[in-house]
């Protein structure tokens, strides 16, 4: 076996690979294909499916039905994105740059609430922004809110929501870029009479971009999939996302066609601004800071 | 930079309110950062501060008066014990399965050069990529399409794909720092190929299969979305929560996420700790 393996030495990569990439390929890439296949079927769950091409109509019928979500979707995603990395960016400068011998702790706190349950966290936020809860509610015994003021089931609480969700992702990122800045290079700057602003938008920021991509597209991507922060913080029809529809009309309805066109247009989306991204960074870049 | 702090001229000049300005200015970066790790630290807070609540109702929500009745009867919610074990049972089996799946593509691809790397890559990369409701669904579209029923089974195979991406990229890079040379002298000594593997390698990559097992592990014990479209009547931890959502969740749900996060926390430190042994000895 051995001297076998030696003679064809080339094939050991592939014999390495091989059991994981066809777990893959059965329970990632066929689903897939299923999943556009079956994008483009009719019927029912109880009298059966049968796919046609004509039935190109649930990507339309889709996209207008649910034009409000997606736009919603897209409106909620960035704005999660962009609150995340506003939080993101000076805690991850502060880590990488001033921390010093806190540097492990911090990076700890920031990963540590996310060791506990996703859902126990949305539930905390839910007892936190209640109308009651404890924000809202010492501030209108105090009458400095009126009684009538939510943020529970609005928009701002499903974005918030998202926000700390996926805040790790836009933090990690950033800070890994941050600390693979040479220094010297810094103060190579100061000794050229840089201001502090000018060193900081000439060196940091622009060393910082790849850590910067990677946790916009990280935290993004999934804040367009999510339906959970919508559900349990947003609560009315009105701050619904894309996730919750294909969720509904596949769990509740069984509407398959339909979600599988909502989902292939999900991912399709998605795919095109991986696509680009790759494209600009490398494939190795991308898995290096995914991970 | 650094230097800042220690300027003389930030001393006492000034009224009390300049005095504060100029303390918050110098300081400001390390205020947003406490206030960051306050708001990232106070949901898990609320969570730990309300398994000892005892709550009027159903719901868990408002705070009524402490109490240790939800620790001393934890598994007091029917179906809340055989939740936890049906997580407990996908996360070992989902994680063995994907941690050797996820190791052997991480050494093909760290410690070979050969054709098809860069779609091996990809291939890994895209579940990562792929949102988890798509993944759940077009899993379920699978599942529906070839009649498959769903069950802890479907559970088992979906958390084993979804898991396989990320103990890759965690063996990879723990890999990249790997000095071939120690393999080469083990050789030069003598030793057959399998002696040095099980004598320098897998020791040296050990820590990275357990760093990789461990995310694995947390990943499938969290995950909803995806168990959610291929659990069938299966209920899973966070499938059970969720549940709860809709009529109350109990108290007990808060016990549970406080002993996971309290577990976790602590084999973090305890493995901190044992590198540091490990590098003063």
């Amino acid at each position: 076996m051995t001297a076998l393996l030696r003679r064809y030495h080339f094939i050991v990569p592939y014999l390495l690979l091989t059991p994981g990439l066809i777990w893959l390929a059965i329970f990632y890439i066929y689903p897939s294909i299923q999943m556009f296949i079956s994008s483009f079927w009719s019927g029912s769950l109880e009298h059966g499916f049968t796919f046609s091409l004509a039935n190109v109509h649930n990507y339309t019928d889709g996209l207008s039905r649910y034009q409000e979500q997606i736009v919603r979707s897209v409106f909620f995603a960035a704005a999660a994105t962009i609150a995340t990395f506003l939080i993101s960016f000076p805690l991850a400068y502060t880590i990488a740059f001033r921390a010093g011998q806190y540097k492990n702790l911090l990076l700890f706190l920031v990963i540590a609430p996310f060791f506990t349950s996703f859902l126990l966290r949305v539930i905390s936020w839910r007892t936190i922004l209640g109308d009651d809860g404890l924000l809202l509610g010492p501030l209108k015994s105090a009458g400095l809110v009126s009684d009538d003021v939510r943020i529970l089931a609005t928009p701002v609480a499903v974005i918030s929501g998202i926000a700390y969700n996926f805040l790790p992702f836009m933090t990690l990122p950033i800070y890994v870029s941050l600390e693979k800045i040479d220094k010297r290079l810094l103060e190579a700057g100061q000794d050229l009479y840089a201001t502090p602003w000018s060193a900081f938008r000439k060196i940091t920021l622009p060393l910082a971009l790849p850590g910067i991509f990677a946790g916009t597209l990280l935290t993004f991507i999934p804040a367009m999939g999510d339906y959970v922060n919508a559900e349990l913080l947003g609560q009315t029809p009105a701050t619904k996302m894309i996730g919750n529809v294909v969720q509904s009309r596949f769990l509740v309805n069984n509407d398959y066609p339909t979600a599988a066109a909502l989902s292939f247009i999900l991912m399709a989306g998605i795919l095109v601004a991986v696509a680009v991204y790759a494209r600009l960074l490398g494939t190795e870049e991308l898995m290096s800071s995914a991970g | 930079m650094t230097t800042v702090a220690l300027q003389p001229a930030a001393r006492s000049h000034g009224t009390p309110a300049q005095r504060i300005r100029r303390w918050l200015g110098h300081n400001a970066l390390f205020v947003y950062t406490f206030a960051a790790i306050v708001y990232l630290m106070l949901p898990i807070a609320v969570m730990i501060l309300f398994s000892f609540n005892r709550p009027a109702g159903k719901s868990n929500f408002a705070w009524r008066e402490f109490s240790f009745d939800a620790w001393l009867n934890p598994f007091a919610p029917l179906g809340l014990s055989d939740a936890v074990m049906a997580s407990l049972r996908i996360a070992f089996i989902s994680t063995i399965v994907a941690t050797i799946l996820g190791t052997l593509i991480g050494l093909g691809l760290t410690r070979y050069v050969f054709r098809g790397r860069a779609a091996t890559n990809l291939i890994i990369f895209l579940p990562m990529a792929t949102p988890e409701i798509v993944l759940g669904a077009s899993l379920l579209t699978l599942f529906v399409s070839i009649g498959m029923a769903r069950n802890e089974l479907t559970i088992l195979i979906a958390h084993i794909m979804f898991n396989i991406s990320y103990v890759v990229v965690t063996i990879r890079a723990r890999l990249a720092g790997f000095d071939r040379r120690l393999e080469e002298a083990a050789m030069d000594l003598g030793a057959t190929e399998m002696v040095t593997f099980w004598k320098v390698t897998f020791p040296l990559i050990f820590p990275g299969i357990l760093a990789a097992a461990m995310l694995a592990f947390s990943l499938s014990i969290d995950d909803f979305v995806i168990t959610n479209f291929t659990a069938g009547s299966t209920v899973t931890l966070p499938m059970y929560i969720y549940g709860a959502t809709r009529i109350g969740v109990p108290v007990q749900v808060n016990v549970i996420g406080t002993i996971i996060f309290g577990t976790a926390v602590g084999a973090v430190l305890l493995s901190t700790l044992l590198q540091r042994r490990d590098r003063a000895a």
